[in-house]
């Protein structure tokens, strides 16, 4: 490694609307170094990546390469400084041969026709270069993902062949394939390239990575390399350990529990393990886990939203069937999605008619609320979760996020639902909305129904739970109750110390 | 072999199939003189559908092909019979006309994020309320340089007589073939069919290649009605009507992917004689309507349609 960082940014700043999606990072990519990017969903990752490659531009803060400042204008013109992206989902042409993936925009031709020989032994080159004896001129989407993960990267690294960013590269890969990209990464690494790793998988990180950046909330809570890091330091730098949130173990776990109102036996699919769980009257159990861990997917098969492969589902003693969103309605359930814009509200239709749409497709076509109706529902559920609309004819996508997921929290409780599944309830959502949603979720704890939360901030899920299952590698590995409930156990439980070394 | 061959081999088949049952039927279709008068009686919609290929593998639509031609064949017409200019003067004027025209509509279609199938809806009304403005009547053209080129052709081992459309016709597949597969402008229409977004992040310029996409196959509509002209002697604002179909149609049948992205220039060659073959057929055979002649093309159609379903699901799940 030498002093001069090949690819740096300082003080850099990037606002969405009101929200600072990145706030006076600084980043550098040193020659000949794997340098690891890691933060949670919303963290900042994402627009600092796009930032470095010329996506976005940065509104404070510059760019350097090689020590001078630069600015780029989009992606191709930071892949002419020498700035190279691989996107997880493989960002070439699928219909056309590796041959001419590996060269397209820069074909050599005479007479203005292609020289297709000389491109396809370019390109068998390249690939043996790589490790890879394949049919150039195959097409690309008749081989692995893999292979097209590396043809991407042989692309990317020919055309610029400075820095390369790698974005989540394995999130779709197996094992073996892993390994195989790994070995590729270390032979750049070799020549000198500087590579940004970005991944949620930790055990990758330990493996690939020299150094690591961790951000938090659009802020950069450390540099540093791995060699002087274990995975509990990493995990406790990821979800942070503010103590804004303080859990009261003798008000959530004293007494007796309520009854079991819903119970899942042996529900999983194919990539996540099937798992028993029972949620009980009053009872709200919080999800910890990393990004990835499976704490999304466990949400989609209590819902219908993926069908469960095999397993039992029970409301209130009695089985019923979940095989999709409709029949998790019908038996009393709901759920406010991750992603609220887009899988949540519907931007464009009134406060009104968003409160009240699950509650007519409940009832059916032939059962329309009539208006009245309509006003003095959404009125009653605004009042009760303190909703502040100008009024209830407003779309929704004028609301600020806070009010948002009330809304959305409004719908599901004007089915009278027995078990409601919320999937980080307060992404996104400012600080005093927070604590907002917050008391909104121990409130209707209170009024006994049973809520299943999944949040990666560690503080606010020990704030609500009284129970608290963690999640790591898709699979549910620890429940806490009671006095156990504490920050430390569950990083502890995360990060799976002691530490586990995996291939 | 590439999956993408699959539906091309299977038109091949298909209709070297027909044909040899149509011969051993009417023993008379197996000569050059059938085969020449193939290529004349489909010139047109050969080049209209060799235009058509590119908008299709790109993934765009074409819908104003025929009343392109149309009112190519009533501009060209009027450019002869009421300003006297010599034809060749006149189908120069009328291509860069249909070409300036395609440009604009592919540049709709890129910069104002217009979908190509409305954009070439609205040039297909514009384009055949055009043709009417300019003459509601039929034009006769009657100039030496028609005669000539009618009359002249070459003859064949067996009679047969390949006349100059059917010449041209061929020399534009050619062409065609080069432009598709040997260049640079062709492997950027089948990156934008294959993924819009990534080719634009490979480096392909797309607002060029969109526009120069939709002015070659404006132009190439332009030519096409330049050969209907000779083929009819004159100019109708009415004529072809609903070609872009049978365009559509012979490109799709020919086997290239509806989506775009998939497909070859040859293909739309079989697909256009394949619809040829039933034509000759029906009046070989004399009985039947000729609107047979559409229902097997609707026939072919769907099975096409089928077919590459059925390849592009077996494909994917290769290795």
């Amino acid at each position: 490694m030498t002093d001069t960082p090949v690819l740096e940014a300082r003080g850099v700043v990037k606002i969405f609307g009101q929200h600072r999606a990145l706030d006076t990072v600084d980043f550098a990519a040193m020659p000949g170094e794997v340098h690891a990017l890691l933060g949670e969903n919303g963290a900042g990752k994402s627009t600092l990546i796009k930032i470095l490659t010329g996506a976005y531009q940065p509104d404070a803060g510059e760019l350097l390469l090689d020590g001078q400042p630069i600015t780029l204008r989009d992606p191709l013109h930071g892949q002419g400084y020498g700035i190279g992206t691989v996107y997880q989902e493989v960002n070439l042409l699928p219909n056309r041969s590796v041959a001419e993936n590996l060269f397209l925009g820069r074909q050599p031709t005479r007479f203005g026709l292609v020289r297709r020989h000389e491109i396809e032994a370019r390109a068998r080159q390249l690939m043996a270069g790589y490790g890879l004896d394949i049919d150039v001129r195959a097409e690309l989407s008749e081989f692995s993902v893999a292979v097209q993960q590396i043809v991407a990267i042989a692309r990317a690294v020919e055309l610029s062949g400075k820095v390369l960013v790698l974005d989540e590269p394995t999130a779709s890969l197996d094992r073996t394939e892993v390994q195989r990209l790994f070995g590729v990464i270390r032979g750049l690494k070799a020549k000198g390239l500087a590579i940004i790793f970005i991944t949620h998988f930790l055990d990758q990180v330990f493996d690939l990575a020299d150094r690591v950046t961790i951000l938090r909330n659009g802020k950069k809570v450390a540099t540093q390399p791995l060699s002087a890091l274990n995975t509990t330091d990493v995990v406790r730098m990821m979800l942070g350990k503010d103590v804004a949130f303080e859990h009261h173990p003798s008000s959530l776990s004293s007494g007796a529990r309520g009854a079991v109102r819903v119970q899942f036996q042996n529900i999983g699919r194919k990539g996540m393990a099937p798992f028993d769980l029972a949620v009980h009257e009053g009872e709200v159990v919080g999800v910890a886990g990393l990004l990835g861990s499976g704490r999304t997917e466990v949400a989609r098969l209590m819902f219908g939203v993926d069908a469960s492969e095999g397993g039992t589902f029970e409301v209130d003693g009695m089985p019923v069937t979940i095989r999709n969103p409709a029949q998790a309605v019908a038996a009393g359930f709901g759920f406010c999605p991750e992603d609220r814009k887009l899988d949540g509200i519907f931007g464009d239709l009134s406060v009104r008619e968003n409160i009240i749409i699950a509650l007519q497709a409940k009832l059916g076509w032939f059962k329309a609320l009539n208006r009245d109706d309509q006003i003095e529902l959404a009125g009653r559920y605004a009042e009760a979760l303190d909703i502040r609309a100008a009024n209830h004819d407003m779309p929704v996508r004028l609301l600020s996020g806070g009010n948002q997921q009330k809304v959305i929290l409004a719908r599901w409780l004007a089915i009278d639902p027995t078990f409601l599944i919320l999937d980080e309830p307060t992404r996104g959502i400012d600080v005093g909305a927070h604590a907002e949603i917050v008391r909104t979720i121990n409130r209707l704890r209170e009024e006994g129904l049973a809520l299943f939360v999944i949040s990666s901030e560690i503080d606010e899920v020990v704030a609500y739970s009284n129970r608290i299952v963690v999640m790591r590698d898709r699979e549910m590995v620890a429940e806490l109750t009671g006095d156990a409930i504490a920050t430390d156990a569950i990083v502890q439980a995360i990060a799976g110390t002691p530490q586990e070394v995996r291939a | 072999m590439t999956r993408s061959l699959r539906p091309l081999m299977a038109t091949t088949l298909i209709f070297l199939f027909a044909y040899m049952l149509a011969v051993l039927q009417h023993p008379g279709m197996l000569s050059t003189r059938v085969l020449g008068n193939f290529l004349t009686d489909n010139a047109f919609l050969g080049i209209a559908s060799v235009g058509m290929t590119f908008v299709i593998l790109s993934g765009g639509i074409d819908l104003s092909v025929g009343a392109v031609i149309g009112f190519t064949t009533v501009l060209v017409a009027a450019l002869i019979m009421w300003m006297n200019l010599h034809p060749l003067l006149a189908f120069a004027i009328a291509m860069i006309v249909a070409a300036g025209f395609g440009a604009i509509m592919g540049a709709a279609i890129h910069y104002l994020k217009v979908p190509s199938f409305i954009v070439t809806l609205a040039g297909m009304f514009l384009a055949r309320g055009g043709a009417s403005v300019l003459s509601p009547d039929s034009i006769g053209i009657q100039h030496e340089f028609y005669s000539t080129i009618s009359k002249s052709y070459i003859l064949l081992p067996g009679g047969g007589r390949l006349t100059v459309v059917g010449l041209v016709m061929l020399a534009v597949f050619a062409l065609a073939i080069l432009l598709a597969h040997r260049t640079r402008f062709g492997s950027n229409v089948y990156a934008l069919g294959g993924s819009e977004t990534s080719a634009a992040l490979m480096g392909v310029p797309v607002a060029r290649t969109t526009i120069t996409i939709y002015a070659l196959s404006s132009a190439l509509a332009g030519l096409a009605g330049i050969v209907f002209s000779l083929y009819t002697s004159a100019g109708y604002s009415l004529n072809a009507l609903g070609v872009e179909l049978d365009a559509i149609a012979a490109v799709v049948i020919g086997g290239t992917l509806l989506t775009g992205g998939y497909g070859f220039i040859a293909g739309t060659f079989i697909g256009v004689m394949l619809q040829g073959l039933v034509q000759t057929y029906i009046v070989f055979d004399g009985t039947l309507s000729s609107w047979w002649t559409k229902i097997v093309v609707g026939v072919l159609l769907f099975m096409f349609i089928v077919l590459q379903r059925l390849v592009f699901r077996a494909g994917s799940r290769r290795p």
